[in-house]
């Protein structure tokens, strides 16, 4: 089967040409790949300050960084993972590249917003990374106060500043998300025929409007206190502590949602595609994405069980917590029985789905136990909660940002990337990651403390496989780098629809046109409307 | 003129600007007399109806669309979650007999 | 640019309607919803400040009236005054750019802007008198103080702080749309971006609204 999958126009990557064309773009598929590599470097550097945790952690004394080192590398490793990777990663990325297409807009609602969002990013992370390179910051990325406030001599005010800046580049991009879901739809487009991938972003942009400026006047306060000797959280003229923490947290507890749920969206989309069905109960999981966001506001003080809160404010976040997991298992539930006698078809992104849904849902039950205010007192400040929120950030987050990253890449680049290689590649991934954070549950649960550098010798083997799993982990993403590169140069051109694939972004072409469509289309169909699908045409242009 | 965009008379505006110069002379007079316990919300009374004077009527909330509407609620609606849940914390401290919680 | 096959209008397209767009009416109700989704992120950044308020005027009432007795109530009322009086010139000023009136808009834009910058002007004036009176919080500040009068006056400088940064950021604004007015790019098809600097004109005001009582008020009738 033939079909006219040469590219018949030039598309957005070429014209027009030039470093200044993309640096004063205002195509959000290009701000897309700029923001792409931004966030690939960062996963670099957040991963390099991984590494160093795991080699210091292979044996039991502290014997590779200095405690005060050891203390920077772990704030680093958080931060710049949290705010420089984790929380642009899919929106600003396949967000921003397919959110106006999935709708059949030519563009986000406001595209030079979208170019100051990534400019903005760019300045918030080069400020960061000086506060790096000026000797780091050894608080803990979650800055808190009096330490960070008064007594650490590290860069607190630099780094403050840069998540500060950095927070309205997330503003910017969930800002734009909603005016333009509200007023860019296509003709025939209703809520109910979008995707599901574009509910989650919507859901995660309602997370960024409300959250992220409660930690920016939060950062901001750190950041006078220090500075300008405002004390807010000086308990020496009275401040409270705690007041930074339920400040914090407000926001820090939805940005784990706005970690997890663009990933949701995504998973919706390749589960439906690997099953070639429709999702199973459409408006249940759409509307899950709403309540994620919303409950999720309402259960940050689950963090703050054993720092000084009340027991009986304890007890309402812990109640609310075990709330917020139903929308996730509503999920969960669903994509499963979408692939239920699906036609499932064994290809790549099947991988990365089962991958994020096992791993998902470990990190997820493990969250109900943290959550359990009673077991929390034991298992907070130990390995069991790094386990639990890698498990989910890293074994949910970043497996389905890969995921859709080569779901989509075809579509974004026109070159579909080797077939074996990222089959071997996920594989290399779910094994390295249990290998990595399986046993940090059990050396969390046996008592190890996160955030230090030594730990007592019976805990060493834990430790020895967790560092081998991280070398794995590393040599897997490393090498999913090298063959994604290399199909942009090398690879064979894409089709237009090779997965078969439902959905507006797959009836243009690889990689499209600037302006997305020729004519605005008018939708008619249903989502997922697989019946009428046409077969994956992959094969076509897959010699290796 | 575009579809329907309502233009808003002098005379809402100077009956509006009246209101608000009106109340903010009540607020300092009130703010005078020792009502006890009443004090805040009194205060708090007349400042959300000021701000709801601005939002309705020099904002054009009134003649916005249900959307915008929403969206103009939502703000002050998710501030007071963090006020009620924040201070359900404070408030409630001892309350359950455990030494300083 | 527009786009040809745009069932809407045939018509030849306002030479401001941006290319993504298919209507004057769908870009103006696309800024004006985006200003209202911006300025609930800004409520919610003031919030984290009125929360902080919250629970420290809890944690230390007397230190609270105390505090606020020191505040100038006349020259925080007569800001008020000054902002409730911007509010209306703003307003006039939309509802000008609305009717396609430039002088009217050049007037409004303008009135608005002085009022702006007077209520910088007592501020500044303010500010000064607490210098002079040691209750700006750090090394300076006056020792035998109450416990928590401290955190209010850091509370007091944030606060009416970032307020007057946003001030001077609608001072930038005004200026902004009055060279445009003056230009006279504002008509009745297209006057959004006049609208929505009036809207975050309105937001800085409510946000005083709020700041006026809970800081100056509530020394007035003693403890």
């Amino acid at each position: 089967m033939k079909e006219a999958d040469v590219q018949q126009e030039p598309s957005y990557l070429g014209a027009p040409y030039g470093l200044a064309s993309w640096l004063l773009t205002k195509d959000h598929k290009r701000i897309a790949i700029l923001y792409l590599i931004s966030i690939t470097i960062f996963f670099a550097i957040g991963g390099s300050f991984a590494a160093m945790i795991r080699a210091e952690l292979v044996t039991p004394q502290g014997d590779f960084l200095t405690a005060d080192l050891y203390n920077k590398v772990f704030t680093l490793h958080g931060v710049v993972m949290i705010f420089f990777f984790l929380i642009p990663s899919i929106p600003a990325t396949l967000g921003n590249f397919f959110m106006p297409i999935m709708i059949g807009a030519k563009d986000l609602a406001f595209p030079r917003i979208n170019l100051l969002s990534w400019y903005i990013y760019v300045v918030g992370a080069t400020l960061t990374l000086a506060a790096v390179i000026m000797g780091g910051v050894d608080t803990g990325w979650t800055f808190y106060t009096p330490y960070s406030s008064v007594s650490s001599t590290t860069n607190v005010t630099t780094a403050a500043l840069g998540v500060f800046i950095t927070g309205f580049s997330s503003i910017l991009t969930g800002f734009n998300f909603i005016v333009t879901v509200h007023r860019m739809r296509a003709p025939g487009m209703t809520w109910f025929r979008m995707p599901l991938f574009v509910w989650a972003n919507y859901a995660t942009s309602l997370v960024m409007i409300l959250g992220t400026p409660v930690i920016a006047i939060t950062v901001l306060l750190i950041a006078a206190e220090r500075a300008l000797h405002l004390g807010i959280f000086d308990p020496r003229i009275g401040g409270d502590p705690v007041l930074f923490q339920h400040l914090f947290w407000f926001y820090s507890h939805p940005a784990v949602y706005i970690m997890i749920l663009p990933g949701m969206g995504v998973i919706s989309e390749l589960v439906a595609n690997v099953s070639r069905k429709q999702i199973f109960g459409y408006s249940f999981v759409a509307f899950s994405s709403l309540a994620i966001a919303i409950i999720g506001f309402l259960v940050w003080g689950h963090h703050m069980f054993v720092t000084g809160q009340s027991i009986y404010a304890g007890l309402v976040f812990s109640i609310i917590t075990m709330l917020v997991a139903v929308p996730s298992a509503v999920k969960t539930f669903n994509w499963t029985a979408t692939m239920y006698k699906g036609a499932v078809v064994w290809d790549s992104p099947l991988f990365w789905v089962l991958g994020f849904m096992g791993l998902f849902l470990i990190g997820g039950l493990t969250g109900l136990f943290l959550g359990a205010m009673g077991l929390d007192i034991h298992l907070h400040d130990t390995y069991f909660v790094v386990a639990h929120f890698h498990y989910i950030m890293v074994g949910g987050g970043v497996m389905a940002f890969l995921g859709g990253l080569h779901f989509y890449w075809p579509k974004m680049t026109g070159r579909m990337y080797s077939e074996p290689l990222a089959k071997v590649a996920s594989m290399l991934v779910f094994f390295g990651f249990n290998l990595t954070f399986f046993p940090q549950f059990i050396v969390g649960y046996m008592g190890m403390p996160r955030r230090y550098h030594s730990y007592p010798a019976e805990f060493q083997v834990f430790n020895v496989l967790s560092t081998a799993g991280a070398t794995v982990l590393g040599a897997g993403y490393l090498m999913i780098l090298l063959y994604l590169v290399y199909s942009v140069v090398k690879g064979p051109k894409a089709p237009m629809n090779p997965w078969g694939a439902t959905g507006l972004e797959w009836k243009i072409q690889s990689p499209p046109i600037t302006h997305n469509f020729h004519e605005t289309p008018v939708v008619t169909e249903e989502a997922y409307d697989y019946l009428h699908a046409p077969a994956p045409t992959r094969e076509v242009t897959h010699h290796e | 003129m575009s579809s329907g965009h309502h233009v808003p008379s002098i005379g809402m505006c100077v009956r509006v600007w009246l209101a608000l110069l009106v109340l903010t002379g009540f607020t300092i007079f009130i703010a005078s007399q020792d009502l006890g316990m009443l004090n805040t919300p009194v205060a708090l009374l007349v400042a959300c109806t000021k701000a709801t004077l601005v939002i309705v009527f020099f904002m054009g909330v009134k003649w916005n669309t249900p959307l915008t509407k929403t969206v103009a609620v939502s703000g002050f609606v998710w501030l007071l979650i963090l006020f009620f849940m924040g201070m359900n914390d404070y408030l409630t401290r001892g309350w359950l007999g455990v030494a300083g919680r | 640019m527009s786009n040809s096959t745009n069932p809407v209008s045939a018509a030849k397209p306002h030479p401001k309607l941006q290319s993504h767009f298919f209507s004057m009416d769908q870009q103006l109700e696309a800024s004006t919803l985006g200003m209202w989704v911006f300025l609930v992120t800004e409520v919610m950044f003031f919030g984290g400040l009125f929360m902080a308020y919250i629970v420290y005027r809890n944690m230390y009432p007397h230190a609270w009236v105390e505090a606020s007795a020191e505040l100038n109530w006349k020259l925080g009322g007569l800001n008020t005054g000054v902002l409730i009086c911007s509010s209306i010139t703003m307003a006039l000023a939309v509802r000008a750019a609305m009717m396609g009136n430039r002088k009217q808009q050049l007037i409004n834009i303008a009135i608005t802007s002085i009022l702006g910058a007077t209520f910088l002007v007592v501020k500044f004036f303010e500010y000064k008198a607490k210098f002079e009176h040691h209750l700006v919080p750090g090394p300076h500040f006056d020792p035998s103080l109450e416990q928590g009068m401290q955190i209010f006056f850091s509370l007091y400088f944030v606060m009416t702080g970032i307020h007057a940064l946003h001030m001077v950021i609608g001072l930038g604004i005004m200026a902004y749309i009055f060279i445009q007015a003056w230009k006279g790019t504002y008509d009745a098809e297209y006057f959004a971006p006049v609208e929505v600097s009036g809207l975050y004109w309105h937001f800085v005001d409510i946000v005083w609204i709020f700041l006026f009582p809970l800081l100056y008020l509530l020394g007035a009738h003693g403890a």
